[in-house]
């Protein structure tokens, strides 16, 4: 599973970061939490507020700093 | 009307709070409010109060309006329009979606790659950051309704002026190629059909983002409320008015001068304009440096850099700044029609 934040690096993406990586700690699940920053590659996947959430190349939230437990919620739903 | 003039003195100008900080200032701490200290005093703690709690309570209210108005929604609604109407309608859905100046350039992206024109682009992103629902009230708290409702109008009116002028220049070669080149989809979670939300997903949501917007811009404040503080009652009139004056020519250049670069919330701004005007400095003045600093800084400046070339950037930016001067002529000049 890949799982990527989409933003410019503001304190929001941080955040949303630090709490999929919690997320992903929670469920013991092996995958990296990459960030994605350049804005001609957050342009591909369509949203037009940051932070977005993209697991698996699909776009999960925009802007939202979503909580570990409902990013984990997303990610059980998703490894199924 | 009496009792509507009572509402609006102690909800939004908490007239009970500034009476009851004034008894804490001369009977705790024992000093005279009339004293530069017990002033300066008196001016912090209770602007500080009164900016956080109309804060929390707006911001929340705001934002369940805003859970409406996803930019998303914004996009669609505004390819449905064309023209003058477009624009107009962009600046003032820009006043309530919800905007934070490190979302611009997907927006801008986003706009741009549907197909919807700079001068619609440009409008909505002139007003978004310049008017919002919660500084029209906190104006009103300081400056009155009158005040409130006009930096609104002109707000809206600089946006679609400068959108347009933007438009009419035909500078889409000046866009970043990008910006018109990279596919976006729709897909993912089908995102601009708006998520049918609970009225529950709405309230978390509004809560949300007052706790972080209030975390966001708690420093602003308090600095601005400080500066504001310094202002009152430590800065002599005379050296303020010798520069910001009614009277001097200058002083509505200066203030848009220094206000441009300048990154801060309307929130921390308000204060500073508030103490501006209490010293003498005309309202347009003021105006024009709260309009200065929250519609144009240094970062995101920078950060549109990316995807327009300086041609264009520097129009944008020449553009909105005379706008902001310009008004701060007009309210210096019938500003006393609004009092």
């Amino acid at each position: 599973m890949v799982i990527k934040i989409l933003g410019s690096g503001c304190r929001n993406c941080m955040v949303l970061a630090e709490n999929a990586k919690a997320a992903v700690a929670e469920l013991g699940l092996d995958c990296a939490v990459e960030k994605v920053t350049d804005f001609a590659e957050i342009a591909k996947y369509g949203i037009m507020s940051t932070p977005g959430l993209v697991v698996d190349e699909k776009v999960v939230s925009s802007g939202r700093v979503l909580k570990p437990g409902e990013i984990a919620r997303i990610l059980e739903g998703a490894a199924r | 009307m009496t009792v509507l003039g009572w509402l609006n003195d102690q909800l939004l100008k908490m007239e009970w709070l500034a009476h009851l900080v004034g008894q804490l200032v001369e009977h705790v701490f024992g000093l005279d409010l009339a004293s530069r200290l017990g002033g300066s005093i008196q001016f912090f703690i209770y602007d500080v109060i009164k900016i956080f709690l109309l804060l929390s309570v707006l911001i929340f209210g705001i934002s369940y309006i805003q859970s409406f108005f996803p930019p998303e929604r914004t996009k669609k609604i505004l390819g449905r329009f064309n023209g003058f109407s477009a624009s107009v309608l962009a600046a003032l859905l820009g006043t309530v979606t919800p905007f934070c100046s490190c979302s611009s350039i997907p927006l801008f992206i986003g706009f741009t790659n549907a197909g919807l024109p700079l001068s619609v682009t440009f409008s909505f992103l002139i007003s978004s950051p310049l008017v919002d629902l919660a500084s029209l009230i906190l104006l009103a708290s300081i400056f009155g309704w009158a005040t409130a409702i006009a930096y609104v109008v002109v707000g809206v009116v600089l946006a679609v002026t400068a959108g347009t002028i933007i438009g009419k220049s035909h500078l889409e070669s000046y866009v970043e190629p990008f910006v018109f080149s990279t596919p976006t989809c729709a897909c993912g979670t089908g995102e601009g059909e708006d998520p049918s939300l609970t009225t529950r997903d709405r309230l978390v949501y509004s809560w949300e983002q007052a706790i972080e917007i209030i975390r966001r811009v708690w420093l602003h404040v308090v600095i601005g409320v400080g500066i504001g503080a310094a202002i009152h009652n430590w800065i002599p009139a005379t050296f303020i008015t010798a520069l910001l004056g009614q009277d001097k020519w200058y002083s509505v250049l200066l203030a848009t001068l220094v206000g441009v670069p300048m990154y801060a919330d309307i929130f921390g701004t308000l204060p500073i304009a508030e103490a501006l005007v209490a010293k003498g400095v005309g309202l347009g003045t003021a105006l024009s440096f709260m309009m200065g600093v929250t519609a144009l800084s240094l970062p995101s400046i920078i950060m549109l850099k990316r995807v327009v070339k300086n041609r264009l950037l520097v129009m944008f930016v020449g553009i909105v700044t005379a706008g902001i001067m310009i008004i701060g002529y007009a309210f210096n000049a019938f500003g006393h029609l609004l009092a």
